[in-house]
């Protein structure tokens, strides 16, 4: 679905990354985890097509457009002109020009609001909806087009714990049923424990890959971060303790 | 203030300015849309100083009117969107060109020596001086307009409501912007000829601020919004014909009035919950039945 190999990502004479590789399959969930700074956002640029790779290579099967994109969560105007079913048939059809609507549009969408179980408010504006129910909007946005790979960058950011849950759920029912491609981005591994398959770890140029037991320890984080950081277990949650400041929040 | 004795033979002469009104209503109304949902009122105002100034060039140089004030207003409409693409730019651009397009348009009529009606219509509209080489202007920009909007509908609203998720769908959102900042200034152009410089904001704001406080559907809103711009500049020019006062102020107020009922209930259907109709249906549904003839 997804394959980048010996990637390097450079501003000016700064560099993000390099020598990053990664494959996802079909089906399989991915975190990227890092620091703010540490290039996720860059990542995910330079996977949507918007940004062009300093070296190496990266391959999306079957281009930009069969990339779902859910972004993080923000304020919307509670005036804007959009419905939540507006919003998830820009997914479908937004970016065709002229005026014409494919047949089973409507129920298409209908379709996608079903699956996230945003039915129930699929006629009100998406500006009075909760910052969980937007996110859920977005979900469908992004499902609608039947994407190979959703690409999810940052989507729980400011969400309750129980939106985090529906949404981080609701991702991992997708690539279940459908075999879609989960990377998803977040500085905070707790809410996807339960469903991530491997993980991205980015910090200070450097990187790391691999199964959560393989990367959540005290030794990988040390190494990456240059200080010794412990790397804790409780009640099923992982706690990491002696971060330097700029990802402390990790 | 009123004479509508005559009125007949009046709205005979004015044909032309009920055209160009019907026409500007329509397209002002789909524009006003965009302007909204990207935030640009306040470009808007200055896109049409610029106009007013390229316009009283040409008056001052004896050439197409017209053609000076779509000059002015696209220039303008480029600038504004090559020195800010982000809002904050934007809106120091903005502070920046519109006190110098009034001053060009000040200084270039001070030196016009033709007649006095001419330059104040430039800036608060005119309703007889629609003459049929004018009335071609307006009808062929208003066709480039409304087929340049019909092909870009889509991505220009997508890029509107979201240009990050747009973007990832390879919508060319730069670009658009720069398409439809030329479409506004062709608008605002037209506008100027209508209702004049200072109170374009009526025909390519306000009505699409109205239809936004009553419905969040898409169609609705641009639906709403084009019959409320016609109906503020057609009812506007209907009412001047009557009257001695000129024509933009009853624009204006017809626009505003529309904006003031359209608050209200909008006010109203949030305080009694977006979907307070259904829900009204419903609770009558679970009232025990009032057995009749109580």
């Amino acid at each position: 679905m997804l394959d980048i190999s010996d990637a390097a990502l450079r501003f000016g004479r700064h560099e993000l990354w390099s020598g990053l590789s990664l494959r996802v399959e079909p089906g399989e969930f991915v975190a990227v985890l890092g620091a703010n700074g540490s290039g996720k956002t860059s990542l995910v640029r330079a996977i949507l097509g918007l940004r062009r790779l300093s070296a190496g290579t990266l391959r999306v099967t079957g281009g930009p457009r069969s990339i779902g994109y859910v972004p993080q969560q923000r304020r919307i105007d509670p005036l804007t002109p959009l419905r939540a079913r507006d919003v998830v048939g820009q997914g479908l059809d937004g970016h065709r020009w002229g005026l014409g609507r494919r047949p089973g549009r409507a129920e298409l969408i209908g379709e996608a609001l079903d699956e996230v179980g945003a039915a129930g408010f699929a006629d009100l504006p998406i500006g009075l909806l909760s910052g969980g129910e937007q996110q859920r909007v977005r979900i469908a946005q992004a499902l609608v087009a039947d994407p190979r790979l959703l690409l999810c960058d940052e989507p729980l950011l400011s969400l309750d714990l129980r939106s985090q849950q529906t949404v981080t759920a609701l991702v991992d029912r997708r690539r279940r049923q459908k075999g879609t491609a989960v990377l998803f981005v977040t500085h905070e591994i707790n809410p996807v424990l339960p469903y991530v398959d491997r993980v991205l770890y980015l910090a200070r140029g450097r990187f790391r890959t691999g199964t959560v037991e393989e990367v959540f320890t005290s030794a990988t984080l040390s190494e990456l971060y240059d200080v010794p950081i412990d790397v804790l277990r409780v009640n099923g949650r992982i706690v990491v303790a002696g971060l330097p400041a700029e990802a402390a929040h990790v | 203030m009123f004479d509508f004795a005559d009125y007949g033979e009046l709205l005979a002469l004015v044909h032309n300015s009920l055209l160009a009104g019907a026409v500007l209503g329509v397209v002002g109304g789909l524009v006003s849309t965009f302007v909204m949902m990207r935030d640009l009122p306040f470009a808007v105002h200055s896109v049409s100083e610029l106009s007013f100034a390229g316009a009283s060039g040409a008056l001052l140089l004896g050439t197409n009117v017209v053609l000076g004030s779509l000059t002015g207003s696209v220039v303008a409409a480029l600038l504004i969107g090559l020195l800010g693409s982000r809002a904050r730019d934007r809106n120091s651009a903005i502070g920046v060109l519109m006190p110098f397009g009034l001053g060009l348009g000040v200084l270039f009529l001070a030196l016009y020596k033709g007649r006095s009606a001419n330059k104040f219509g430039l800036l608060t509209g005119q309703i007889v001086a629609v003459d049929t080489p004018q009335l071609s202007w307006l009808l062929a920009t208003s066709a480039v307009v409304l087929v340049a909007l019909a092909v870009i509908w889509r991505p220009l609203a997508f890029a509107s409501a979201d240009p990050e998720v747009a973007a990832a769908r390879g919508v060319p959102v730069a670009a658009l912007s720069t398409v439809f900042m030329v479409l506004l200034g062709l608008t605002v152009a037209m506008s100027v000829q209508i209702v004049g410089a200072l109170l374009v904001l009526s025909v390519v704001c306000t009505p699409a601020a109205a239809a936004m406080r009553v419905t969040a559907s898409p169609r609705l809103v641009t639906g709403l919004s084009v019959l409320f711009a016609t109906v503020s500049v057609v009812g506007g020019i209907l009412l001047a014909l009557g009257s001695t006062v000129p024509i933009s102020p009853y624009v204006t107020t017809i626009a505003f009035l529309i904006y003031l009922g359209c608050r209200a209930a909008g006010a109203y259907r949030r305080r009694r919950g977006w979907t307070a109709g259904v829900r009204f249906v419903q609770d009558e549904r679970a009232q025990p039945s009032v057995p009749s003839g109580v």
